[in-house]
C-alpha cells in the first residue's frame, strides 16, 4: 500500500497524496497543493473541526477533513456534488447567522466566507436570515471589531491564547447565543491589552477583527480573491497580512 | 489588588483553597460561589480570574455555557420551570402563567424589586411527577394551583427556602416492576468482597462472559470498554460515572442514586480494580444537586467500612476514592468527551475523536465513562457471575433495563424488564389506554406508532437509554416533536456550524408550521437538513436533532397537514406576524391590532 516506511499515500478525488504520520487529510492534501474548502482550519494552528466546511467523505464515511487522520489507501472523496451541496448549505447557514453585507465589507475580496462562497456557486442565502442583534466594538483607536460578521471559528481565541499568550478573546454562550467576547468587564477591545502586533489581529477569516483607518486601501477588484478564486490561491495565513 | 474585589474575598477564599485553587474545578467554584448572591458578580469573576490564573473571558466563557449559572442579577427565588412535554401535558405552561400573575412578573425576566425571577428550563428528571419546577436549584413536584398559590405566599413573605413545608420536597420513587436489579437487596460490599477474590482480568472476563452493554444509550460492549482502559499506557486511570440524565423523560439514575447508590459505587470500584484506577468521579446533574448530602453520606460510610479509601477490604496496594462533581444544566454535558471538557472545568464542547477516553480521557489520561445503571449492572454481575447474567435477556441484549415511563398512563414510574419486552406489554404494565405513540429513550431516540406497539426493547430493534413516554391520541404529536426540537436547539453545544444554526432553523420551520404558514416545502427542507447534520454534524446530539420530526411527520401525517394552510406555495413573509412584536410591546392582541388575515404573498 505505501512506498516507504515515511510515507503513505492516499486517494483524493482519483489523485495520489502523500503523507506523514502527523497530518491530518487536509493537512497532506494542501502540502501537495490540493484544496480542500475550509474555514476554521488554518495551516498555522492545531486543527479545530468546527466549521465543518472541510467535510469530505473517506472510505465512505463522511468527516471533517481537517480533523480527520488519512489511512494507507484511503479513499476521500471532496469535489463532489453531494459534498459541495452540503458545504453550500453550511455556507448559507453562516451568512443567515450573521450580518453580512459584503458590498459595503472592508474585508469584501479578501474574506475567505465570501470567497468560499463564491467557489461553491452560492447564489442566495436560501434560509431566512436571523439578523441577530452584535453591535460594533469600535473603542480601540487602532482595531474595530464587527461582530455581525463573525462565524465563530475561534481562531483569533487559539492565536491569542496559543502565540500571543494573551487571552484577549474567549468564545461565550451556548448554541446559537454563542458569541465571541473580549477579556475586559467592560467588553470592549480598548480595555484589553489587544494590539495590532499580536497574532490575532490577523488571523481572522472574515471581516471582523479590522484595522481602522487604512479601509478600502486596496481598491475592491484588485483583492486576493478578485485575482485568483480561494481555490488557487494560497493561505491567506500563509503570505504576510 | 482592587478593593472592589475586597468583599468578594471572604467568600471566595474558603472555596477557593477547598478547591486548591486549581482551575480544572472551576465548574465547582463557581456554582458554590454563585450562592452567595444568586449570580456570579463581575467583581467575583475578576477575584476568581486573579486567582486562578484565567483570564476573566475564559471564566464568563464557561459560565455563560451553563444554564443554571448566571452572570446577572436574578431574582432572590429564582424559579424555572421544567418544560419537558411531559410536563406540559400536565399543564406546566398554566401554572407559570399563574405564578407570573400572582407575583406580578414576565416569564424571562427579574421581578422590579428583585423578589423573583421566573423562566423555564430543560426536562428536570420528575416526568413521573410532574409538572416540576426548580426554585435556586431544589426541586419542587407535583406542582397544582394551590401548590403555586402556597409557593407565591411563601415567596412574598421572603421566607427562606428551608423553611418551606418539607412535603414540597418529597421525591418518589415509583418502583412499579422489579426485577433482578431493583430486586437484588444488595448488601453493601457484597460484590467487591467477591471480586475481590479474583484478579483484575478474571473479574474482566466475568463482565465479558456477562455480555453486558452500556445502558447510556449507545451499547458499547463495557468489556471492551474497560479492557481498552486497562491496556491503555497513563500517568493515571480514571472511572467516571455519567449521571447526567439530561434526555427528557429518563429519571431512571435518579432513582438508582437514591436507594441504589452502594451499587452504582461498588460498580465504580470494580472497573477501578479491573482498569486499576485511583480516582473516580460521579458527574451528577446539577438539577439532581438535592441528591448531594446523601450521595456524600454513602460514600463516606463506604469510606468507612473499607470499600473506598486505602487498601480497600484488606486487599494491600487497592486505592479508589470517588469524588462528586455538579452540572449545572447542560444536556450535552452526557456526552462523554463533554462531560469529560466540563470535569476539566472548561465549556462542555465534545471533543473531536479519536482519541476516545479510554485512551485519553480526564486530563488525557484513559478513562472509563460508564452510564450510572451499567455500573449498577457490573455490581451484580460480579456477585452472581457473567454466566448468570448472560442467561437473561435476549442473545444480543443480555440482561434486564430499567424503563422510566411517563406520560398518559395510570401508573407512571419506574419499570425493570428482562430485555426483549414488547412495547404492548409495558403499556399494559403501566396502564396506558388509547396509545397513539411511544417516544422511546427521549428526543433522540425513536417515536413508535400503535401499528408497532410488538416491537421490542432491545439493542437490535429499539434501543433506549431508558425514557418511555406515552401519548395518548388527545395528544397532538406535532406539538411533541415541536417541543423536542426546541429542547435540542436550547441544549445545542454551538461548536460546530450544521447544528448550532441547523437546530434554530428546525425550530423555526416547526414554529412557522405551527403559526399555520407552512407548506409541503417545508417537510422537503427538513429532510434536508437532517441530511445534512447526520453526515457533517459533530456529535450525538446533531445528529439526531431532526429524529423526532422525521418520525412524527412519517407516523402521524395529519398532524402536520393540518397544519398547513398552504398547500403548494411557500408564504414569502406575513405582515401580520410581523406585526406581533409591536402587539406584544404595546400590550394589544384586539382586532384592531391585525390585519386581516389575508395571504401577502398571493
Ligand atoms: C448528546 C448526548 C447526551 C448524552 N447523555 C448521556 C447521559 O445523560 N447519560 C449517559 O449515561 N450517557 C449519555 N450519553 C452517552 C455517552 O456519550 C456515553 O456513551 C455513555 O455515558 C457511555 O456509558 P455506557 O457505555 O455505560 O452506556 C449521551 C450522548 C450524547 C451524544
Ligand atoms: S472574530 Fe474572526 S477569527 Fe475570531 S472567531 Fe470570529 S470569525 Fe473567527
Ligand atoms: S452537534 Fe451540536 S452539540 Fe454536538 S458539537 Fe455540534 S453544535 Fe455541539
Amino acid at each position: 500500500m505505501f512506498q516507504n516506511k515515511d510515507t503513505y499515500t492516499f486517494l483524493l478525488d482519483g489523485k495520489t497524496i502523500p503523507f506523514t504520520e502527523e497530518q491530518t487529510i487536509i493537512q497532506a492534501a494542501m502540502a501537495a497543493g490540493e484544496y480542500i474548502p475550509h474555514l476554521c482550519f488554518n495551516p498555522e494552528f492545531k486543527p479545530h473541526g468546527s466549521c465543518k466546511i472541510c467535510t469530505v467523505s473517506a472510505n465512505g464515511r463522511q468527516t471533517a477533513s481537517c480533523t480527520q487522520q488519512p489511512q494507507a489507501g484511503m479513499v476521500v472523496e471532496s469535489n463532489t456534488p453531494q459534498i459541495n451541496g452540503e458545504r453550500l448549505a453550511l455556507l448559507q447557514m453562516l451568512f443567515v447567522e450573521g450580518n453580512h453585507f459584503c458590498p459595503s465589507c472592508e474585508k469584501s475580496g479578501d474574506c475567505q466566507l465570501q470567497a468560499t462562497a463564491y467557489e461553491m456557486n452560492m447564489m442566495s442565502s436560501h434560509f431566512d436570515h436571523f439578523f441577530p442583534d452584535r453591535p460594533v466594538d469600535a473603542s480601540h483607536p487602532e482595531y474595530l471589531l464587527d461582530f455581525n460578521r463573525c462565524i465563530l471559528c475561534s481562531l483569533c481565541v487559539r492565536a491569542s491564547s496559543d502565540v500571543d499568550g494573551k487571552d484577549v478573546f474567549s468564545l461565550a454562550g451556548r448554541g446559537i447565543k454563542t458569541r465571541l467576547i473580549v477579556n475586559a468587564e467592560s467588553g470592549r477591545l480598548a480595555d484589553t491589552n489587544f494590539s495590532g502586533d499580536d497574532k490575532a489581529a490577523h488571523v481572522c477569516p472574515v471581516g471582523v477583527i479590522i484595522k481602522k483607518r487604512v479601509g478600502f486601501a486596496v481598491p475592491i477588484g484588485q483583492r486576493s480573491f478578485d485575482e485568483h478564486p480561494i481555490s488557487f490561491t494560497p493561505h491567506p495565513a500563509l503570505k504576510d497580512n | 489588588m482592587l478593593s472592589h474585589m475586597h468583599k468578594h474575598a471572604e467568600y471566595l477564599d474558603p472555596i477557593l483553597s477547598r478547591y486548591q485553587y486549581n482551575a480544572h474545578h472551576l465548574l465547582q467554584i463557581l456554582r458554590e460561589a454563585q450562592e452567595y448572591y444568586g449570580y456570579i458578580h463581575a467583581d467575583a469573576i475578576d477575584y476568581m480570574a486573579q486567582q486562578l490564573q484565567l483570564a476573566r473571558s475564559q471564566i464568563e466563557g464557561v459560565a455563560s455555557f451553563y444554564s443554571l449559572l448566571y452572570l446577572q442579577p436574578q431574582g432572590e427565588y429564582r424559579v424555572l420551570f421544567s418544560d419537558n412535554i411531559t410536563d406540559r401535558m400536565l399543564g406546566n405552561m398554566q401554572l407559570m402563567e399563574s405564578m407570573c400573575k400572582e407575583l406580578w412578573v414576565e416569564a424571562g425576566k427579574v421581578s422590579e424589586d428583585g423578589l423573583v425571577s421566573i423562566n423555564t428550563t430543560s426536562c428536570t428528571g420528575m416526568c413521573d411527577q410532574g409538572p416540576a419546577i426548580l426554585v435556586n436549584n431544589i426541586v419542587i413536584n407535583q406542582l397544582t394551583k394551590e401548590r403555586v398559590s402556597a409557593i407565591c405566599e411563601l415567596i412574598r413573605e421572603h421566607i427562606p427556602l428551608s423553611d418551606w413545608p418539607p412535603e414540597f420536597f418529597a421525591i418518589e420513587d415509583h418502583i412499579c416492576k422489579k426485577d433482578i436489579l431493583l430486586d437484588s437487596n444488595f448488601k453493601a460490599g457484597s460484590a467487591l468482597a467477591k471480586s475481590l477474590r479474583h484478579s483484575a482480568l478474571e473479574t474482566l472476563q466475568e463482565i465479558k462472559t456477562s455480555k453486558l452493554r452500556g445502558r447510556g444509550g449507545a451499547g458499547f460492549s463495557t468489556a471492551s470498554k474497560w479492557e481498552f482502559c486497562r491496556s491503555a499506557t497513563g500517568e493515571q486511570h480514571y472511572v467516571v460515572c455519567n449521571a447526567d440524565e439530561g434526555e427528557p423523560g429518563t429519571f431512571k439514575d435518579r432513582v438508582l442514586l437514591t436507594s441504589y447508590a452502594d451499587m452504582v459505587f461498588e460498580g465504580m470500584t470494580i472497573c477501578a480494580h479491573v482498569i486499576g484506577a485511583k480516582k473516580g468521579f460521579l458527574y451528577l446533574r446539577g438539577e439532581y444537586r438535592y441528591l448531594l448530602d446523601h450521595l456524600q453520606a454513602v460514600l463516606h460510610h463506604r469510606r468507612q467500612q473499607s470499600q473506598l479509601g486505602n487498601n480497600i477490604l484488606g486487599h494491600a496496594g487497592f486505592n479508589f476514592d470517588i469524588e462528586i462533581h455538579l452540572g449545572a444544566g447542560a444536556y450535552i454535558c452526557g456526552e462523554e468527551s463533554a462531560l469529560i471538557e466540563s470535569l476539566e472545568g472548561k465549556r462542555g464542547t465534545p471533543r473531536n475523536r479519536p482519541p476516545f477516553p479510554v485512551t485519553s480521557g480526564y486530563l488525557n489520561q484513559p478513562t472509563v465513562v460508564n452510564n450510572v445503571e451499567t455500573f449498577a449492572c457490573a455490581s451484580l454481575i460480579g456477585l452472581h457471575g457473567g454466566a448468570w447474567y448472560a442467561n437473561i435477556g435476549t442473545d444480543t441484549s443480555a440482561g434486564t433495563k430499567i424503563l422510566s415511563v411517563s406520560g398518559d398512563c395510570v401508573r407512571p414510574g419506574l419499570y425493570e424488564y428482562p430485555f426483549g419486552v414488547t412495547v404492548a406489554q409495558v403499556l399494559a404494565d403501566c396502564g396506558a389506554q388509547n396509545t397513539q405513540a411511544v417516544q422511546i429513550s427521549g428526543p433522540s431516540g425513536i417515536c413508535v406508532a400503535a401499528n408497532e406497539f410488538d416491537r421490542r426493547i432491545g439493542f437490535d430493534d429499539l434501543p433506549t437509554a431508558g425514557a418511555f413516554m406515552v401519548f395518548d391520541y388527545s395528544r397532538d404529536m406535532f406539538e411533541v416533536a415541536r417541543n423536542f426540537v426546541h429542547f435540542f436547539k436550547h441544549e445545542s453545544c454551538g461548536f460546530c456550524t450544521p447544528c448550532r444554526v441547523g437546530t434554530s432553523l428546525l425550530a423555526n420551520m416547526m414554529d412557522k408550521l405551527a403559526q399555520g404558514h407552512g407548506s409541503p416545502y417545508d417537510f422537503a427542507e427538513i429532510e434536508k437538513l437532517n441530511v445534512l447534520l447526520l453526515s457533517t454534524s459533530h456529535c450525538g446530539l446533531g445528529h439526531s436533532a431532526c429524529n423526532p420530526v422525521l418520525d412524527t411527520i412519517a407516523k402521524f401525517r395529519p398532524a402536520y397537514d393540518k397544519q398547513l394552510i398552504h398547500k403548494e406555495f411557500i408564504p414569502a413573509f406575513d405582515l401580520d406576524y410581523d406585526l406581533s412584536q409591536a402587539r406584544q410591546m404595546t400590550g394589544r392582541d384586539d382586532a384592531g391590532a391585525h390585519l386581516e388575515r389575508t395571504n401577502v404573498s398571493k
